[in-house]
């Protein structure tokens, strides 16, 4: 293998962005008939270095060299027209077109006139979904497809061009086991054609499963390439975190008598059903499970964003109907939601009007807002939290996502919840704030707040939870005490497979 | 030093680019034409742009919570022709909130379909255009609408009167402009206006009902159209049917040169103001310098382009828009 | 889940046509029992008046089909209507053509049309090359454009009357008026176009999925600026046969054009953000408007109910699209 020409190789690629080095000297080869799993942290340059291979940005130092021949990717068409092609996490494709315009959208073929050759369409793209054994056809309309179907549709897509080199970033996100089955049968079949694959993923299980080579980035900078078949979990934790994976595990519990919330049999249509838990006083709750479990869509019904179709809600003991998320608030529930730019923040707004938001009623002198008392808030909690702005003035969308998560969880804290959730508190965010919301949430704990934490990412959840609860295509699996659980056991839970003991 | 000067230059340029333009351009004209400066002309103007002035402000609020109003124009001209019915048939010390009533009734409505069942506000307010404007036609039975006794009556005052030496539509529409511009940007259902107009899903996640302030914004337009409608009756004491058509889009206008974006969130109703005495002054400037009035309907398409232009370029960084 | 999108989907296509039988069976009925008038309401004679009558918002209304498949919206076309009406009258009266005799009036015609292309493609320009969004640019040369149609003529009416070319206008090949042939030919050409052409799909897939489409290396400025063109192109066509006949244009003509077309579009299916619509649908939408208009002016009612029932029926539309298109009670509440 290490005699063949590589297909696609990057020199010592730099990229910055107005105070940030996004990429810092990452090399890379892609050599013919190898899946190459690309690995880092959220933040850690994967997302860029994709931007730079796909043609949308430009390196600011380095080379591309596709078949050792440098390259210029100025415009995604290019990068498309020298084989490089994506298959991406969002779905990119019109819902309102059939799966053959999908398929060839920029470049259908045509008669005279500019005329779509509709015959020659839709047979080309019928034997492709052929190969791929997919289940509909080329006039399918792709808005009607399951979510799966719509990957096979963007896979179907690769293979139209002669792609020699196919990037997958985290394809496996929203599959089922079956389907994820069928996604592995075709990267092997694309391996077995001589094409290069870089494989990017989160799931340690699946890239033991498929990839040769893995290569690793951290903050932006590359940090090797290991042999699949030489390599375990730890050692490659260890590269990409810096450091071993201690199963750091809450030193302390804080965990009280009293029940702070009491969730049962709650269920919200067919995103989650029967759900019962409880929180307790100065405990962390950690919510762990694959995309899609139903863990934000729980969080969403009980901060009143969405309606339940059945169950009950206590708080402290006393049964209460939440219907909005006024009622939630007026009850101290507070949501740090999963999206923090899109449900979190109004990112035109300046940072102390983001942070006084959900009290900005309350902080009135006669009936105007009262300047001096949002100042009071701001202030506190940008020493608390130590956010790091100029002034309050600042837009909240110039600030690092780190900063943002901080305003959201000051603009929270401010309210003094009586119970607080958090969806993902550190997605994209760098590794130095990550540690600071962790002891964050188990400060909070300690001081006597009962809190939900929602993470797919297993050394957080380990991290912070008091016990942890497992779910599974919207139901709870099983409930671990952080005495009792292990990765492994953890990994079988969300996969629905835990008190099967036949399953390995 | 003289690099910070600079900076602060620039700031003010990006934060305060109409005002400047604005200054800009009173001194070009005046120095074309010196009587363009003299306080019977400047209190003309403003005179002239209350009614649009009156309407733009109520609209901003719409247009900062993140939605459109094309139905103000048909709004308008219903509000006119009932008062002035009114007026003639009950009185107008009844006859006037009558009309508030009724108008602000319209208001409800829109903001109920926008805000509460979450329609798209372009297509709302584009079949309340219709609509209202056949309500308009209805009520009046396709006629134009007189006060019969129009120097006997004191309902004059709104649009022609007199105070401490100042026009009472200046006064209305200054009162107006100072009131509204405390609610927007001095009390917390200013702040959720502009919360709910910069995002709207995170305004509901902090505990905002989008749906109640986009109600309450429409229902504030709608106040202010019955203002607007108020002085055009009392200005003219009698009207046609279609006072009103058309000014949905210059009242749209006047909001965007002001800076307001259409995405919601941004704009003041201090730009607003600005904005509509823009385009009231180049109306004015043009026809000074002995140009035709419809002179200014291209000099303010050029000015709205440029204006918005330079405000997404400076957001940006380059000129030319980047895409392919 | 599945069946539910298929079925509002379905709905969506044919309602407006379904909408359209209600009307004529209505208007059929009531007319016996309310009209005046001596004529029935379903008279061929008359249904064809009808189809006449729609001819010229029609045509740029499937100009605008396309124009919000795409994702964008033409606000101008108002004040390009009675420019490209000022440019066919008024060449013909120019001494350099005076030699021509009728032929100046094909000369006429191309200038009028080449003026409307010119103008949609400024458009188009403005909207690629700023990055101002096409509702501001479209706005912003709906007065600049108005105010151009004043600058050639004052506020005086422009009128040519030139009997070759009203005989012309009002001929009727193969029985049918001419209009309404050319009305014929512009469904054609642009159902062909937005079926069957790349550039046509590519309006869809620009609409639905700008990203995408960007990704797939479709340039989507320069076919931005070419829908503009079209649009451009179809307003003229449509000025041209409307005001071959008349003979004069008033500089206040086409006003709120914008606005009953957009209706007309958005009544025949197509979708405020792009990415749906069809032709079909919007010939079904326009000539639901000029039935609504013509029946209820046949059975008594004034234009004033007209304008309230239509605007009415735009919102009842949009809410039954909604209530289409929600996910039950799942949705997330904001």
């Amino acid at each position: 293998m290490s005699d063949q020409k590589p297909v696609l190789t990057l020199k010592n690629i730099v990229k910055t962005f107005p105070g940030v080095i996004a990429l810092n000297k990452v090399s890379l080869d892609i050599l013919p008939g190898e899946v190459h799993a690309l690995m880092g942290e959220n933040g850690a340059g994967k997302s860029t270095l994709m931007k730079v291979l796909g043609g949308i940005y430009q390196p600011d130092e380095g080379q591309i060299l596709v078949a050792d021949k440098p390259t210029i990717l100025r415009t995604p068409l290019e990068a498309k027209n020298k084989g490089i092609v994506f298959i991406h996490q969002e779905l990119s494709l019109a819902e309102e077109l059939s799966v053959a315009e999908n398929i060839y959208m920029g470049e259908l073929p045509l008669k005279s006139f500019g005329r779509v050759d509709w015959a020659k369409l839709y047979s080309d793209v019928d034997e492709i979904l052929d190969r791929l054994n997919c289940g509909f056809k080329a006039q399918t309309i792709v808005g009607d497809l399951s979510i799966a179907n719509k990957q096979m549709v963007e896979i179907a897509r690769a293979l139209t061009v002669d792609a020699k080199t196919v990037i997958f970033d985290e394809p496996t996100a929203s599959l089922t086991d079956a389907e994820k089955i069928v996604l592995f049968d075709i990267i092997e079949d694309l391996k077995s054609r001589g094409v290069g694959i870089v494989y990017i993923s989160h799931r340690m299980e699946e890239i033991f499963r498929i990839s040769d080579r893995i290569s690793v980035l951290r903050d932006g900078e590359y940090r090797g390439t290991l042999k699949t078949s030489e390599t375990d979990h730890d050692e490659l934790t260890k590269l990409m975190i810096g450091r071993s994976l201690e199963h750091t595990r809450p030193e302390e519990s804080a965990t009280k008598e009293e029940i702070t919330l009491e969730v049962k049999n709650l269920s919200c249509g067919d995103l989650f059903k029967d759900v019962s838990f409880n929180v307790h006083a100065g405990e962390v709750v950690g919510f762990y499970g694959l995309v899609g479990a139903g863990r934000t869509e729980l969080a969403e019904t009980i901060f009143g964003m969405r309606r339940k179709t059945s169950g009950e809600i206590y708080l402290n003991g006393k049964h209460v109907e939440i219907n909005s998320p006024a009622d939630a608030i007026n009850h101290g529930i507070s949501l740090v939601p999963e999206d923090r730019k899109g449900q979190g923040l109004v990112l035109g707004m300046n940072c102390r009007e983001n942070m006084t938001l959900p009290q900005i009623d309350d902080l009135t002198v006669g009936n105007l807002t009262a300047p001096a008392a949002e100042q009071d808030i701001f202030q506190k909690y940008k020493e608390k939290l130590e956010i790091k702005t100029p002034n309050w003035k600042q837009i909240v969308g110039n600030l690092s996502g780190g900063n943002q998560q901080k305003i959201v969880i000051g603009k929270w804290l401010s309210m003094h919840p009586n119970l607080l959730i958090v969806d993902e508190p550190t997605r994209g965010i760098d590794v130095g704030s990550k540690s600071e919301i962790h002891n964050l949430i188990r400060e909070l704990a300690g001081q006597g707040y009962a809190v939900i934490v929602i993470s797919s990412e297993m050394p957080e959840i380990l991290s912070v939870s008091d016990r942890i609860v497992a779910m599974f295509h919207g139901e709870i699996m099983h409930t671990f005490t952080s005495d009792e659980v292990t990765e492994d056991k953890l990994v079988q839970a969300i996969s629905g497979i835990y008190e099967n003991d036949s399953a390995a | 030093m003289a690099q910070g000067n600079l900076k602060v230059i620039g700031e003010l340029l990006a934060k305060h680019g109409i005002l400047v333009a604005f200054i800009i351009f009173m001194i070009v004209f005046t120095v074309l034409n010196p009587r363009f400066i003299t306080s019977d002309n400047v209190l003309g103007v403003v005179r002239s742009s209350a009614i649009l002035g009156v309407m733009a402000i109520g609209v901003t609020f719409v247009v900062v919570s993140g939605n459109l109003d094309l139905s103000v124009g048909s709004m308008m001209s219903f509000s006119t022709i009932v008062v002035l019915d009114l007026h003639d048939k009950i009185g107008p010390i009844l006859g006037i909130p009558v009309m508030f009533a009724m108008t602000m009734a319209l208001g409800a409505l829109i903001g109920f379909l926008v805000g509460y069942l979450k329609l798209n506000s372009l297509i709302v307010t584009l079949g309340m255009l219709s609509a209202i404007h056949g309500l308009t036609l209805t009520y009046s039975g396709g006629k134009n609408m007189d006060i019969a006794d129009k120097d006997g009556t004191w309902f004059s005052i709104f649009g022609q009167g007199e105070i401490l030496g100042l026009p009472v539509p200046i006064l209305l529409f200054a009162l107006l402009a100072a009131g509204l511009t405390l609610l927007l940007s001095k009390t917390p259902f200013g702040r959720k206006v502009y919360a709910v107009g910069g995002n709207g899903v995170a305004a509901t996640f902090s505990g905002i009902p989008r749906a109640r302030i986009v109600f309450y914004c429409y229902l504030i337009s709608s106040f202010c159209v019955a203002v607007a409608g108020l002085i055009q009756a009392s200005r003219s004491l009698g009207s046609q049917n279609t006072v009103g058509q058309g000014l949905e889009l210059e009242v749209l206008a006047a909001v965007i040169l002001g800076g307001a974006s259409l995405l919601g969130g941004s704009g003041t109703i201090f730009k607003t103001v600005i904005g509509v005495l823009i385009l009231g002054f180049i109306q004015n400037g043009l026809l000074l310098i002995g140009l035709e009035f419809y002179v200014q309907y291209i000099v303010t398409w050029v000015i709205i382009i440029l204006a918005v232009w330079l405000d997404i370029a400076a957001k940006r960084g380059q000129l030319w828009s980047p895409i392919a | 889940m599945m069946k539910r999108t298929i079925f509002a989907k379905h709905l969506r296509e044919s309602a407006i046509w379904i909408f359209i039988a209600l009307e004529l069976a209505f208007f059929g009925i009531a007319g016996e029992f309310l009209s005046l008038s001596e004529g029935s309401f379903l008279a061929p004679d008359n249904m064809l008046l009808l189809i006449k009558q729609t001819v010229p918002l029609g045509i740029i209304a499937l100009g605008m089909t396309i124009i919000m498949i795409n994702g964008n919206i033409d606000l101008s076309v108002g004040p390009i209507f009675a420019l490209c009406a000022i440019v066919l009258l008024d060449t013909m009266t120019w001494p350099i053509f005076a030699g021509l005799g009728d032929w100046v009036i094909p000369v006429s015609w191309t200038l009028a049309i080449l003026v409307g292309s010119i103008l949609g493609a400024i458009n188009g320009l403005i909207v690629w090359k700023t990055g101002v969004d096409a509702f501001i640019v479209t706005l912003g040369s709906m007065l600049g454009y108005r105010g151009l149609v004043f600058l050639y003529n004052g506020e005086q009416p422009t009128y040519h009357l030139n009997w070759t070319l009203v005989d012309i206008a009002e001929s009727t090949p193969l029985g049918i008026p001419l209009p309404i042939l050319i009305f014929a030919g512009c469904i054609a050409f642009t159902w062909w176009l937005t079926k069957r052409t790349a550039h046509g799909r590519n309006a869809f897939a620009i609409g639905d999925n700008r990203t995408a489409a960007v990704n797939a290396g479709i340039r989507v400025g320069p076919h931005m600026v070419w829908n503009y063109v079209l649009i451009g192109f179809l307003v003229a066509v449509s000025s041209v046969t409307f005001y071959s006949a008349s003979g004069s244009v008033n500089p206040n003509d086409g006003m709120l054009y914008e606005l009953w077309i957009i209706t007309a579009v958005v009544l025949g299916g197509t979708k405020l953000a792009g990415g749906r619509g069809s032709i079909i649908g919007t010939v079904g939408g326009v000539i639901a408007i000029q039935l609504m208009r013509k029946g209820l002016g046949h059975i008594g009612a004034d234009t004033a109910m007209v304008n309230l029932v239509i605007g009415s029926i735009l919102i009842v539309v949009l809410y039954i699209d909604r209530q289409l298109n929600r996910k039950g009670e799942q949705e997330l509440k904001a």
